[in-house]
């Protein structure tokens, strides 16, 4: 039977959090209802690889990006450890001067013609994924005093379940800026907050050519699915 | 061995060029069912719209049956036109809209079923963490013994029951304040 327990709540964000300003607005007031998991909820979409070509985890128009190029790679496993083939992962995020291909990022920064800003990726039979990208920049939120997000990539999962569902950022591993930021201070347990800074990882890496960062993800789910090699059983 | 799952983070207001969209998920009208649409609105707590919003449904198809492994009934068919699954992303005035099907009834444990019903989660800049809900159908005979439904409050039961529209269904999302959507814990 697959098991989705509640998430353990300190390595989670708190839904409401006085160091991010939206949330009073946003946020539910009332306590979540706890009802059971049923058929609904161990289920959700499904991603054949074949439905998403490989060029799609290329961020850098095949390295001609601006900036420094790397390598995101990491293992989708369950809190089993059992790695999770046929997951999509997708990801998008600023370029090298911390400017987003997006009409609402207003700032006064240059685009890169070359960066595409988003790909995707289903993971292999071990659960493995890997994009090509560049460092993206820091940039400052708007209307936030002075507050800069640190660099990150931000990913959304699909596991085999409407309950696994989840979006992520990266960051990157001694960046000053991570310990005042307050979405990644967000969450409040500190291991917690260490497992979404990647890890650099030459064995992924490029060599002479771009470096290798490794970001394991896990999700939500025990003793999952049977799979077929490559991708959900049918 | 035991792992403990990845921190979510929030979503960001700069993705909507990066990611996909599907709003209809009958296949351009071939899925079986009554075709409907599902639109609705995201607001904040003052009832002003929350735009660039990510709204997720997912759901069985007419016959009650999920494309999913786990769910193998024969008495549920898969549907190849029916993938279950719609993204769509808030416009200027938090509005979304979906075309879909009336799903079946879904089983639950113990020969009890389940009324017809969409999954639904909400994923924002401001929020730091997916919110999720259900949009039930109103008359349904079923909504009086859902097992999901009577977890909810009595007094907040009504506002998971999408309101019945020339067409289809409207199921408004209040994130915060006076009839605030119920959430379903994560
Ligand atoms: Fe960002």
């Amino acid at each position: 039977m697959v098991e989705y327990a509640p998430y353990p709540d300190a390595t989670q964000p708190a839904v409401n959090s006085e160091r991010y300003f939206r949330t009073s607005q946003l946020a539910p007031s009332q306590p979540f209802v706890e009802a059971p998991v049923t058929l609904s909820e161990i289920t959700g979409p499904l991603f054949p690889r074949e439905g998403v070509s490989p060029d799609e985890a290329d961020l850098t128009g095949g390295g001609k990006a601006l900036g420094q190029l790397m390598i995101l790679a990491g293992q989708v496993r369950d809190e089993d450890a059992r790695p999770l083939p046929g997951v999509l992962v997708e990801a998008w995020q600023a370029n090298a001067s911390g400017k987003y291909r997006h009409p609402v990022d207003g700032r006064d920064a240059p685009l890169d013609p070359n960066f595409v800003g988003g790909g995707r990726a289903v993971t292999d039979s071990e659960g493995r994924y890997r994009f090509l990208t560049i460092k993206p920049g820091a940039y400052p939120v708007p209307n936030s005093g002075n507050w800069w997000r640190p660099p990150h990539i931000h990913l959304s999962i699909y596991g085999y379940a409407f309950m696994s569902r989840m979006i992520t950022q990266m960051y990157f591993p001694g960046d000053p800026l991570n310990e005042i930021d307050s979405i990644f201070m967000s969450v409040p347990d500190a291991g917690a907050r260490s497992r979404l800074v990647a890890v650099p990882d030459t064995s992924v890496g490029l060599h002479e050519h771009a470096l290798g960062y490794g970001f394991d993800i896990v999700l939500r789910g025990r003793d999952q699915t049977p799979m077929e090699d490559g991708g959900p059983a049918a | 061995m035991s792992l403990t799952p990845t921190a979510s983070q929030t979503l960001g207001p700069f993705f909507n060029y990066a990611l996909p969209f599907n709003a209809d998920l009958t296949g351009g009208g071939k899925a079986e069912g009554r075709r409907i649409f599902l639109r609705g609105r995201v607001a904040d707590v003052n009832e002003a719209p929350v735009r660039d919003a990510l709204v997720e449904i997912w759901q069985a198809n007419a016959a009650g049956g999920y494309a999913h492994p786990l769910d193998k009934d024969d008495a549920r068919p898969r549907d190849p036109h029916f993938s279950g699954f719609g993204r769509v992303l808030t416009d200027a005035g938090g509005g979304f809209s979906f075309t879909t099907v009336i799903p079946g009834p879904v089983p639950f444990e113990g020969n009890r079923w389940q009324a017809p019903h969409v999954s639904v989660a909400v994923f924002g800049a401001g929020l730091l963490r997916r919110l999720r809900t259900r949009a039930y159908f109103p008359g349904e005979e079923l909504n009086a013994d859902d097992p999901v439904l009577a977890a909810v409050p009595n007094g907040r039961r009504a506002l998971l029951v999408a309101e019945a529209e020339d067409g289809g269904y409207r199921f408004d999302i209040r994130l915060r304040g006076d009839n605030e959507t119920p959430f379903f814990g994560d």
